[in-house]
């Protein structure tokens, strides 16, 4: 027989460098580790207010250090990034459909911003901001 | 040699090889059925049909009423005991697609909708959009894959029918990966392999249709019936020669000339109706033969507009809106943006009459059975006729579906007959034979023509001569040049001596088959020294049904132009008359 | 016409003679209309007639001519000269072994598309009526879109998951399970979503959503793909939390 069909094979640790889209994919998917770090540093604050007073001050100064500030930045943009970068897709595994069309992208979209800023509204009015 | 044997061996899996094929699934599960295409059974041409399917089903039509539209639409060379026949059994084919799940447009109240179409006085065209095609390949295959009894033997290429005392054992193939020549031995076969579009240079044909099922047929001693008759659409794009569907104009689309002036009105078609009202049978709802020449005649008016790309006229859609042009007619706006930069939404189209049909094709009985026992043939490889001179649009998607199960139907029959076995002895000489003729155009040394040199040949031949307009010299020339480069198609020398996927072998082989075709259009065209219908000749312009209200046969000679003989057409209910497209009837 | 060039370098890959594929560059005239398929045909027609590759319609319906360039999956009856520098590679659909220059293998894609049960299956309880089967445009605009898949493969070409794990089923296979699923004549979802919400099917897809964005249909197999995730989520809560609710 003659045939020998040739198989490419696929870098199991560099094919996300090949394309733009899937150096964006790995950023929506790495950009989540940085929700997980706030979530350790929420953690950590718990735990020295737990040591009592002086731990959870010590723990204040820390977050308002310029380190603490930067830290907090660079896991916001990521955080943005994620978030926004999710509900950017939403439309797709969400279509609402009314009558023969199909509700606009734009406005499922919009309806998760404005979720997101009632529910952080809701949020900062419980801590007491306003 | 690879030997397949089955019960019945299906050539093509467009529309109609796919609804016999289910057929047979049906029929008797214990059946084999080999389903052989040269092509992936998506990738055949029905898919891209436009427009939509012909079949009564409103209250306000009738049976009656499209046999009318279909014999007089034909020019009276159809054959009135199977358009009765087509007629009757379409509806019900049509539901069977819509219960298979093919998504048909529909109604607000949900029953399938139905748009105008050219020639027809009733509104019975069903749709799917602009891609009605498309729609009724995909439901058609994806429910064959419900049927364990269908095999498909996909991207093999057929070169030659089996025969053997009178009757058809089967084919052989070539598995284009392997580049190995298969036996497949059947006790019936079935043609479904699609038109010859390809024949000509400026075409709405795919590249694959390039006549092999009916050179195939043709060569194995079953006449061609009709080949002089091609319908030119009257609405490609001038480029490409993409296909415009007649539902443009069934939406409201006009036709304008350079002045704007809509010139169907001067050529038996008027009065003018209003944009987007269009009226049944009239105007822009003529049938295809007149309007492509109603074209021509502008154009030696001086009428028409010089384009890069020939002289075209305009089809106009603007007043129908975008939301319109968007529901239905979606692929017709993608078509015209993305390959002339025309949006139909805000500019009116350049257009041109195009190749796009044969009426003629493999004979076949009412039964979709042929001359030779053990073969059938459905789709536009065949000609029932049901056609006659000229089709109208929508009646070939479901002339697929009602014939492509009649020829299933039929060699059911066929085979409960208890048809004689093939002798071992001579059906293993012809693969033998069959092998030996694509050994010998490997070997052929020094070979100096070349396929597209001689393709392109051809279709300056049929472009020239055998195009909507025709003269007896231009024909005689047209003959002299086929038989001409038929010859000289022994001389093709293969560059590609490899087997895998070898495409210049089977472009060899192709244009082989297209030759064969153009020489049965040719010939045949010369031969009817008359005009009707697509088949307009400059030097006998009117209809001559003493002598011509018959099927021209085309019969393969080995080395020689087709013999032509003729058969009387079948007359029911309806005597030759005048085809009369003007609005003003009352 | 112009005088300008464009160089095409194609893919070859004779596996006869070839251990591995190699490129091979065409001078080709430049034509503002022309679409790479069209200089594919000029190259065979008038500069090497042995390379193949599949075309048909040449209108961006049959599926046949899906190929890389500048690696990127399109359509080369879509995918025109002018959008394009002047040199410009082509080679065969990615993630499917190269049978020979630019045609590729798809056994693996058909039958993909046969596992999933691609066909409508009516109810048990209804009748075997021979009636056309009401069906509002509202109903038919639900699945439409998904009708839409020419089969092209382009999806999978461009589908990391699939390159990684070739049992995943893949975009166009599960879009058009999603199809039928969503179609009010039919019956067949729980036993399509055996096999499309499983290993191997949507739980494959980590919504790079490369599908999606090199669909030349818009049918969007991405978005289907989450619904499926979605409605197979939800099956799993009603069954495990509220096994009194009938699906």
């Amino acid at each position: 027989m003659s045939r020998k069909p040739y198989v490419r094979e696929v870098s199991k640790t560099r094919w996300f460098l090949r394309q733009p889209r899937y150096m964006r994919y790995m950023m929506r998917e790495v950009t989540c580790l940085s929700i997980g770090a706030y979530a350790l540093v929420l953690v950590l604050g718990i735990k020295r207010l737990s040591e009592g007073r002086a731990a959870y001050e010590g723990f204040l100064q820390a977050l308002a250090s310029p380190g603490g500030i930067l830290f907090h930045l660079v896991v916001l943009a990521f955080a943005l990034y994620h978030t926004a970068s999710w509900f950017n897709v939403t439309p797709k595994a969400m279509p609402v459909q009314i009558g023969e069309s199909f509700v606009s992208g734009g406005v499922i979209v919009g309806a998760h911003y404005g979720a997101w800023i009632v529910i952080s509204l809701a949020v900062l009015l419980l801590a007491g901001a306003f | 040699m690879v030997t397949i044997r089955t019960d019945v061996a299906i050539l093509g899996a467009g529309g109609a090889g796919l609804r016999a094929a289910i057929a047979l699934a049906e029929s008797d599960p214990g059946l084999r059925i080999a389903l052989i295409s040269k092509v992936y059974p998506m990738r055949s041409h029905t898919c891209a049909a436009e427009g939509g399917a012909a079949g009564v089903i409103k209250a306000d039509d009738s049976l009656e009423q499209h046999f009318h539209d279909t014999v007089g639409g034909g020019d009276w060379l159809s054959d009135q005991d199977a358009v009765e026949y087509f007629i009757r059994e379409a509806p019900g084919e049509l539901v069977q697609l819509e219960r298979w799940g093919c998504p048909w447009s529909r109604d607000p109240d949900g029953s399938v909708a139905v748009r105008p179409f050219g020639g027809m006085k009733i509104k019975r065209t069903w749709y799917a959009a602009d891609k009605s095609g498309f729609h009724i390949l995909h439901t058609l295959f994806q429910t064959s894959l419900k049927h364990p009894a269908i095999e498909r033997f996909d991207e093999y290429y057929a070169t030659d029918l089996l025969v053997d005392d009178g009757r058809c054992h089967g084919l052989t193939a070539i598995e284009m990966r392997s580049g190995q020549l298969r036996e497949f031995r059947a006790q019936a076969v079935i043609i479904a392999a699609g038109g010859a579009g390809r024949m000509f240079r400026f075409t709405t044909n795919g590249a694959i249709k390039t006549g092999d099922g009916m050179a195939l047929a043709y060569r194995a001693g079953v006449p061609l019936k009709d080949m002089e008759f091609v319908q030119y659409h009257p609405t490609g794009l001038p480029n490409t020669g993409i296909l415009l569907t007649e539902g443009c104009r069934g939406e409201g689309g006009i036709l304008v000339n350079r002045s704007g002036y809509r010139y169907l009105q001067d050529y038996g078609m008027g009065p003018e109706t209003a944009p987007g009202k269009p009226v049944l049978k009239t105007m822009e709802l003529g049938p295809r033969d007149r309007l492509s020449q109603a074209f021509w005649h502008e154009m030696k008016k001086g009428n028409t507009i010089p384009t890069p790309w020939g002289e075209c006229v305009l089809l106009d859609m603007r007043h129908l809106g975008e939301k319109l042009i968007d529901e239905r007619l979606p692929f017709v706006r993608e078509l015209s943006t993305s390959y002339l930069g025309k949006d139909p939404v805000t500019e009116p189209i350049p257009v041109r009459p195009v190749v796009h049909y044969m009426m003629g094709g493999i004979d076949t009985d009412i039964g979709a059975a042929t001359p030779l026992a053990g073969l059938f043939a459905a789709g536009e490889c065949a000609c029932v006729s049901i056609n006659g001179a000229n089709r109208l649009g929508s009646n070939s998607l479901t002339e697929i579906l009602v014939f492509g199960r009649r020829a299933a139907l039929s060699a059911v029959e066929y085979l409960r007959s208890g048809p004689r076995a093939g002798n071992e002895r001579a059906l293993t000489a012809r693969t033998a034979e069959a092998r030996e003729r694509i050994r010998r155009l490997f070997e052929i040394t020094g070979g100096r023509v070349s396929i597209s040199g001689l393709r392109s040949e051809m279709m300056d031949t049929m472009e020239e001569h055998a195009g909507i307009y025709r003269t007896g010299g231009g024909l005689a020339q047209a003959c002299a040049r086929l038989s001409e480069l038929r010859e000289r198609h022994a001389g093709i020398g293969l560059n590609d001596r490899t087997n895998v996927y070898n495409t210049e072998l089977l472009q060899a082989l192709e244009l082989k088959s297209m030759l064969d075709c153009a020489e049965a259009v040719a010939v045949s065209a010369q031969a009817r020294t008359e005009s009707r219908g697509a088949h307009q000749r400059l030097d006998f312009v009117e209809r001559d049904d003493d002598k011509f209200l018959r099927h021209s046969l085309a019969h393969h000679r080995s080395g020689q132009p087709p013999r032509i003989e003729y058969r009387d057409v079948v007359v029911t209910k309806s005597q030759p008359g005048v085809r009369d497209y003007s609005g003003d009837k009352k | 016409m112009s005088e300008r060039r464009v160089s095409l370098e194609v893919l070859r890959y004779d596996p006869e003679t070839d251990s591995e594929p190699r490129f091979q560059r065409y001078p080709v005239p430049y034509h503002e209309e022309w679409v790479v398929l069209d200089a594919l045909n000029y190259i065979k027609d008038h500069l090497d007639t042995t390379l193949s590759y599949r075309w048909s319609c040449h209108m961006a319906v049959c599926g046949s001519c899906g190929m890389m360039v500048n690696g990127e999956p399109v359509l080369a009856c879509k995918a025109f000269l002018r959008d394009y520098p002047d040199e410009i590679r082509v080679e065969p659909l990615l993630h499917f072994p190269i049978e020979r220059d630019l045609v590729t293998v798809i056994d693996d894609f058909m039958a993909k598309l046969a596992r999933v049960k691609p066909y409508l299956i009516p109810a048990r309880d209804e009748p075997a009526s021979a009636a056309e089967r009401r069906q509002t445009p509202a109903e038919l605009k639900r699945f439409k879109q998904y009708t839409l898949c020419i089969n092209c493969m382009l999806c999978y070409a461009a589908c990391p998951e699939y390159g990684l794990m070739p049992e995943f089923l893949g975009p166009a296979a599960i879009a058009l399970a999603h199809r039928y699923n969503r179609d009010s004549r039919d019956a067949g979802r729980d036993e399509r979503q055996e096999i499309i919400a499983a290993n191997e099917g949507v739980w494959d897809c980590s919504f790079v959503g490369a599908c999606s964005e090199v669909c030349p249909k818009h049918v969007d197999p991405a978005g289907a793909l989450q619904q499926v995730k979605i409605a197979s989520t939800v099956d799993w809560y009603k069954e495990h939390l509220m096994p009194w609710v009938k699906k």
